[in-house]
């Protein structure tokens, strides 16, 4: 029974959650993480290994089955330190992390009365005859930043004549990965046929095949609807010829953001059939691009090209098999484009785009240029209910989900709710073993009439940047679940304006002894001290967000635990948590707008 | 300095009337490090004998000496016990008084405009109230020197930047320090403490300064800056350590009073290069009122006799040229300079930032061939260059009293240019190239230098250019190119000083051409018996002394380029070549050498090596040995003289007298005798000489000779009269017969006293013996 309460009160957080616990399309055991070819479907067969656990009932799936090697490894005192620790948070914190699982076939049953007093646990811990003491188990701060810092990166935009005429500083990003492998993706990249900047997170679900395909793919998607006529005829002619192609996209990469080899050549021709169509509807009368209409239709187009590549299949085994699960999985977007004084979020899905802006007095204030596409955002429960028929109205969004599984409204593949039965079945049937001994892929959404009940159509807003927009924060809901965004702005602009904005200390006539001013001095710099240590706006911010106590400073000990959590358990104290911070140039913002 | 500054303010209450604050209270400089205590053993032995008593003493006493004082993590301390504490404010009342009373006007709440200048010569100064005729203007405008410099129609660059200095003012204390406790510096806590009105004033240098009016907006007057409590939190900590029970003790303010420092720690003084009358005394680096009374004599007696009585190069503002003028570089330089006032001062210190301003083009192929770099009038230069398979320690572990880590890789640098060839890119001196129509170069140069310059076209000679008192302003080697064009090379920091010297000098309507050509060209030094293979591998000319004499200097082809001026000198004593190349052929050159020169077993090597040669064969250098003071006579360089030359030059007159009465100080070269190299601390400059137990000069330099296997020191040495103290002549006997120690920290070494330089001759013997097979090898 405690077990299970303790797998069950830190939230089911796994992505995929499935009643009788059969099946997890992303397999933890991917070793190479370039590859990320999952093997399959993997069956959680739960393996009663001692009669004396009899609690382990298919009321609780994977955690359990990951919970073996763990024992196995006599590394149970471990786990029972870190549970006794989650327990406690659980019970004393008011506000748990509410990173749910943006997939599940139903609400957990076990949620709530499972819920056990500190005490219960305390018993069945002490009750076990290989319980040893509960170990505490901290990470030095080298440890932890080495951890924060793994996947962090910076771009400067060049300068050149020593002056940076785009509006764009550079940016800061990373990731913190709570899944196994992570499912959330990050891209950056500069348009050099046009003007302006592509940045971009993407947050997958039901593996990662599907934002790691988008993050590859959107941005040429963009692009190229952003290319002039002749510059489209100028690359498709060069490629009729063999001639070298014009390069449009100069990416801004981290090492361990990868590009897939192997769908490479299935991508370009994709995008190439994208230009063709482009150069056709375009009859030779330029016209100016609108960017906003630009990125709904990449972004429109590359999801049908997702859905038609998995429907039309490869004959080579290894891409009919990416193909399909890029399609199978589902991944949001939010992607920003900035050009001079001209910035556009597109957005699908509930990724979140916030612009921290400078007030006069030197204050910090967000501003919101998304909206969530969940069921938090009113105006998108009424467009489903419209979009379907009204019998239809209560099971289309039930406990807050799309057909009471998928948290997004928006999505990039999904295909699973945008096919037909009739098409879902067909493919699933032609497609390889692996697919079709997958449950989750089998599986069809209860009150599926009429699909499509899921779109990648973005929604795009528009801002004209001011002088005081200082920088654009775009991450993933890892980190809007865990922070206000009122914070996120605040530190991250407290982080890039550095020191400036702490009050100075005056003595001004007061009493005070040096001994008193000492404390005082000691206790702003220890606050000081963790910006120091980061060199990049996003881990600074992914600092605050895993290790913030209830006083909102960082918490060596808290964020030492949180990030010691074995990784199968991770998930379920945080969800992959992706940002990328990007800095923008006052200098010319303020120029652009002295020319008007 | 400081010690005349004490004496002056000491008197000048009793002579004005006016209360300085005078205080008797000594000071006591702790150390917390071994390192620490061994540089104040240093600083004690010199001020011991230069009169100013100071001891060694152990935590104990230090305790006894300040109540408050936490000393469980001190190893010593020293104490000078006469060092006194003043109020700078009634200091500088009281000088203006009394210099009232001398006739001296002295103008209140009034600015200048800008100094008027007629023909390079100082005439008015343009202020707020009116014009004031002068010949003599002072710029002592402290952080607005630097733009009042500025502001001339002929700029004078004043390099010196402003940063915030911060110190604390704190209430009395419940039961006050007595009056004459000592003024505490912990310079590893990087703070000093004094008593103030009962209270402490306790300030220090941070490590993180923070320079201010870098742009030139500068405060109209002097105000005090906003307090920066975070920022002072390490002293305060630091402060609160050294002594726990201020805990209690309540603020009274923090006070922020800009700080003016320089690129190089020193305060800058002297005449303007370009301005005649333009004098200068600023960037006193927060020791303004410590040495104010003795800079002020300097420059008193700098104005009335042309030059001042003890050597200044290092505080000249002609050390510095305009490069060091960059706003840029100052910030960044005073923010090293800040902390390091306060931190350990080590031998072979190079600034880390400003630096990679002036490169050879040969910069990046010795990068890439592991050249460790100094820096010298920003220009950079090799110190010696680290094995690929060799790793030398961090800077800041690197730093030592003792044997440094580089000591083989130097000493395999020293090898081979014994046996083999090395080259050294020396192209950072100073080069200067003289022409006229007529024979007015001639006869300038004539009266200008100490030897006779009228040699065949070819030659080069080695030659002083003195002043009026026979003293060194310049040591040159200068090669006659033609009948009527000359190549001077002086030494590296010299480019501003020598240029003034010679233009101040050079009759001013002449057609008398003076090119500074530093940049021009690259100077690669081949030292070693073999470089006269390698040259003439390179050139299809001979190149042995029979048909290339020493001290000779052609214009000849190495390999493909044309016009190489090939000069067979090497500054250290050692066979070779000095080759100066235009610019545009150095890496041709450089690359020939290196690929011709494989088989002679060719290497680079560094200044390191070539500083422990020239010192090993008593090579003496301007502006470490030599200065404004020192003449040719009294370091055995007779030779260089030419009395007789058939004209006058200035100095003559001087040397005259010199050789007719004698030398009252003489450069004598030392050999440590009980030294051991890899134990006991090293020598370097400053050391006191002992002759027969007295106190008989100060070493100027030093070097360990890999030859000899020795440390050899230069040194003057005077002949200080056992009763009186009167300097007396000394004589070549007198140097002879006298047993020597020199004073390392405290510790003295014997030494053996030489006037001329060891012949190396074993060496060369030994060599013959020790061939062997990996003498083969490439190195």
């Amino acid at each position: 029974m405690s077990i299970s309460a303790l797998l069950s009160m830190g939230r089911c957080c796994c992505r995929c959650c499935c009643p009788r616990g059969l099946w997890m399309l992303s397999a933890p055991c991917c070793d190479d993480r370039r590859m990320c070819v999952c093997p399959g479907p993997r069956r959680i067969g739960i393996p009663i290994r001692s009669s004396s656990l009899p609690l382990f009932s298919d009321a609780m799936p994977a955690p359990t089955q990951l919970f073996f090697p763990l024992i196995r490894n006599c590394e149970l005192s471990r786990i029972y330190g870190t549970a006794c620790y989650c327990h406690h948070r659980h019970l004393c914190c008011s506000s748990p992390y509410l990173a749910q699982s943006r997939l599940r076939y139903a609400p957990h049953p076990a949620y709530a009365t499972f819920c056990r007093p500190k005490e219960s646990w305390w018993q069945y811990t002490q009750g076990r005859r290989y319980a040893s003491t509960p170990q505490k188990f901290y990470l030095t701060p080298p440890q932890v930043n080495s951890i924060l810092k793994a996947n962090e990166y910076s771009f400067k935009v060049p300068e050149f004549d020593g002056k940076n005429v785009s509006s764009v500083l550079g940016f800061d990003s990373n990731q913190l990965p709570a899944n196994a492998p992570i499912e959330d993706r990050r891209s950056a990249a500069t348009c050099l046929q046009t003007r302006g900047m592509l940045l971009g997170v993407f947050d997958g679900h039901a593996g990662c095949a599907c934002s790691q395909a988008v993050s590859e793919r959107l941005f040429y998607y963009i692009a190229v609807s952003l290319l002039p006529h002749e510059t489209l005829l100028e690359i498709e002619n060069a490629v009729e010829s063999g001639r070298a192609l014009l390069p449009i996209l100069q990416w801004h990469k981290h090492p361990n953001d990868y590009f897939s080899k192997e769908a490479s050549k299935l991508y370009f021709n994709s995008l190439r059939t994208y230009w063709q169509e482009l150069i056709d509807l375009n009859t030779g009368e330029s016209t100016d691009i609108d960017v906003k209409e630009a990125l709904i239709n990449a972004f429109k187009r590359l999801d049908n090209d997702i859905s038609l590549e998995a429907q039309v299949g490869d004959p080579n085994s290894f891409l009919n098999y990416l193909v399909l699960r890029v399609a199978f999985s589902g991944a949001t977007a939010c992607v920003a484009h900035v050009d001079g004084v001209d910035l556009h979020v597109a957005n699908t899905g509930d990724s979140r785009a916030m612009l921290g802006v400078q007030e006069e007095d030197g204050s910090w204030s967000a501003v919101t240029l998304s909206n969530d596409h969940n069921a938090q955002n009113e105006r998108e429960l009424e467009r489903l209910k419209l979009e379907h028929p009204k019998n239809e109205a209560k099971s289309v969004v039930k406990q807050d989900r799309l057909l009471g599984l998928l948290m997004p409204f928006r999505a990039f593949g999904d295909v699973k709710f945008k096919w037909s039965i009739d098409l879902q079945k067909r493919v699933i049937e032609s497609g390889p073993d692996q697919l079709n001994d997958n449950e989750y892929t089998k599986f069809i959404p209860p009150n599926y009439y009429t699909p499509p009940y899921l779109t990648a159509e973005p929604e795009v807003t528009y801002h004209r940047l001011r002088p005081q927009d200082k920088f654009l924060v775009l991450a993933t809901d890892g980190l809007w679940e865990t922070m206000h965004r009122q914070d996120v702005v605040r530190i991250v602009g407290e982080y890039l304006t550095g020191m400036h904005h702490q009050q100075p200390i005056a003595v001004g006539g007061y009493k005070v002894t040096l001994g008193q001013m000492h404390g005082l001095l000691t206790e702003r710099r220890a606050k000081m001290s963790s910006v120091f240590e980061d060199q990049n706006a996003a881990t600074h911010l992914i600092r605050h967000a895993v290790g913030n106590n209830e006083f909102g400073t960082v918490d060596h000990e808290r964020l030492s635990k949180m990030l010691s959590l074995p990784e199968e358990l991770a998930r379920m104290y945080r969800d992959d948590i992706t940002i990328i911070v990007v800095q923008f140039n006052s200098h010319v913002v303020g120029a652009y707008q002295n020319q008007e | 300095m400081a010690d005349y500054s004490n004496k002056l303010y000491h008197q000048l209450e009793q002579e004005t009337g006016i209360q300085t604050g005078y205080i008797r209270t000594g000071s006591v400089f702790l150390a917390q490090t071994q390192d620490r205590l061994i540089s104040l053993k240093r600083i004690n032995s010199r001020l011991n004998v230069i009169g100013i008593p100071s001891e060694i003493i152990s935590p104990k006493k230090v305790a006894e000496l300040h109540p408050l004082l936490n000393v469980h993590d001190l190893v010593g301390a020293m104490h000078v016990p006469e060092d006194a504490v003043v109020s700078s404010a009634d200091v500088a009342l009281a000088l203006a008084s009394a210099a009232s009373q001398n006739g001296v006007q002295i103008y209140d709440r009034t600015s200048i405009l800008h100094v008027m200048v007629k023909k390079g010569q100082v005439t008015a100064v343009e202020t707020d109230k009116g014009q004031i005729e002068c010949q003599y203007f002072v710029n002592c405008a402290g952080q607005w020197a630097y733009e009042l410099g500025l502001s001339n129609e002929e700029p004078v660059s004043i390099p010196l930047h402003a940063c915030e200095h911060f110190y604390l003012l704190t209430r009395p204390l419940e039961t006050p320090l007595r009056s004459n406790t000592p003024t505490v510096v912990d310079a590893d806590g990087r703070i000093f403490i004094r008593n103030w009105q009962g209270g402490i004033l306790s300030g220090g240098f941070e490590k993180n300064p923070k320079p201010i009016f870098t742009e030139g907006k500068n405060q109209l007057e002097i105000q005090n800056l906003q307090e920066d409590w975070d920022h002072f939190e390490p002293l305060l900590s630091s402060l609160l350590r050294r002594m726990p029970d201020l805990e209690t003790l309540e603020i009274l303010k923090l006070v922020n009073c800009p700080e003016t420092f320089t690129p190089d720690m020193r305060c800058i003084m002297g005449e303007s290069p370009s301005v005649q009358g333009y004098f200068v005394l600023a960037g006193m680096n927060s020791a303004g009122l410590s040495f104010g009374g003795g800079a002020g004599r300097y420059l008193a007696e700098w104005m009335v006799h042309g030059y001042p009585s003890e050597n200044i190069w290092e505080l000249d503002l002609k050390r510095f040229g305009a490069l060091q003028s960059s706003r840029t570089f100052l910030r960044h330089r005073v923010m090293e300079v800040m902390p390091l006032l306060y931190d350990l001062k080590v031998p072979r210190w190079d600034f880390q930032t400003g630096r990679q301003l002036r490169t050879s083009p040969l910069y990046d192929r010795l990068d890439a061939q592991g050249a460790r770099w100094m820096e010298k009038h920003g220009f950079e230069r090799p110190k010696y260059f680290v094995p690929p398979d060799k790793d030398l320690l961090a800077l800041e572990q690197s730093k030592t009293f003792y044997k440094p880590d580089w000591f083989d890789i130097v000493e395999s640098e020293v090898k081979c240019c014994k046996e083999a060839v090395c080259v050294i890119d020396m192209s950072s001196f100073t080069k200067f190239e003289i022409t006229s129509a007529g024979d007015q170069a001639l006869e300038v140069l004539q009266y200008l230098f100490s030897n006779d310059l009228d040699v065949p076209v070819g030659h080069i000679v080695h030659t002083g250019m003195l002043n009026q008192a026979g003293g060194y302003e310049n040591d040159c080697s200068i090669a006659r190119l033609g009948k009527r064009s000359f190549f001077m090379i002086s030494p590296t920091d010299q480019q501003v000083h020598c240029w003034a010297w010679l233009k101040k000098h050079m009759p001013e309507d002449s057609n008398l051409l003076l090119e500074d050509v530093t940049w021009k060209y690259t100077a690669l030094n081949l030292i070693g018996p073999r470089a006269v293979d390698v040259l003439s591998e390179l050139s299809y000319a001979p190149m042995t002394p029979d048909h290339f004499p020493s001290l000779f200097c052609k214009e000849m082809s190495v390999g493909y380029a044309n016009g190489i001026r090939v000069m067979s000198m090497t500054h250290t004593g050692e066979p070779g070549f000095m080759l100066y190349i235009p610019i545009e052929y150095a890496l041709h050159v450089y690359n020939e050498v290196m690929s011709v020169g494989q088989k002679y077993g060719i290497r680079n090597a560094g200044y390191y090596a070539l500083r422990s040669l020239r010192i090993e064969k008593f090579f003496a250098f301007w502006g470490q040995d030599l200065n404004t003071l020192t003449t040719p006579l009294e370091c055995g360089r007779e030779s260089w003289v030419k009395l007789e030359k058939g004209m006058d030059f200035i100095g003559r007159d001087a040397l005259l007298q010199q050789k007719q009465n004698g030398v009252y100080k003489r450069l004598t070269m030392f050999i440590l005798d009980d030294h051991d190299t890899d134990l006991d601390l090293w020598p370097w400059w400053g050391e006191p000489i002992y002759r027969n137990g007295q106190y008989a000069g100060k070493t100027t330099s030093s070097a360990y000779s890999y030859t000899l296997e020795r440390h050899v020191c230069l040194g003057f040495v005077h002949n200080f009269s056992e009763d009186t103290g009167e300097e007396q002549v000394v004589t070549a006997d007198f140097i002879n017969r006298g047993e020597y120690e020199i004073d390392i920290a405290g510790h003295r070494f014997q030494a053996k006293a030489k006037l001329y330089p060891v012949t190396s001759l074993f060496t060369h013997k030994r060599r013959k013996d020790d061939v062997e097979l990996s003498d083969l090898h490439g190195k």
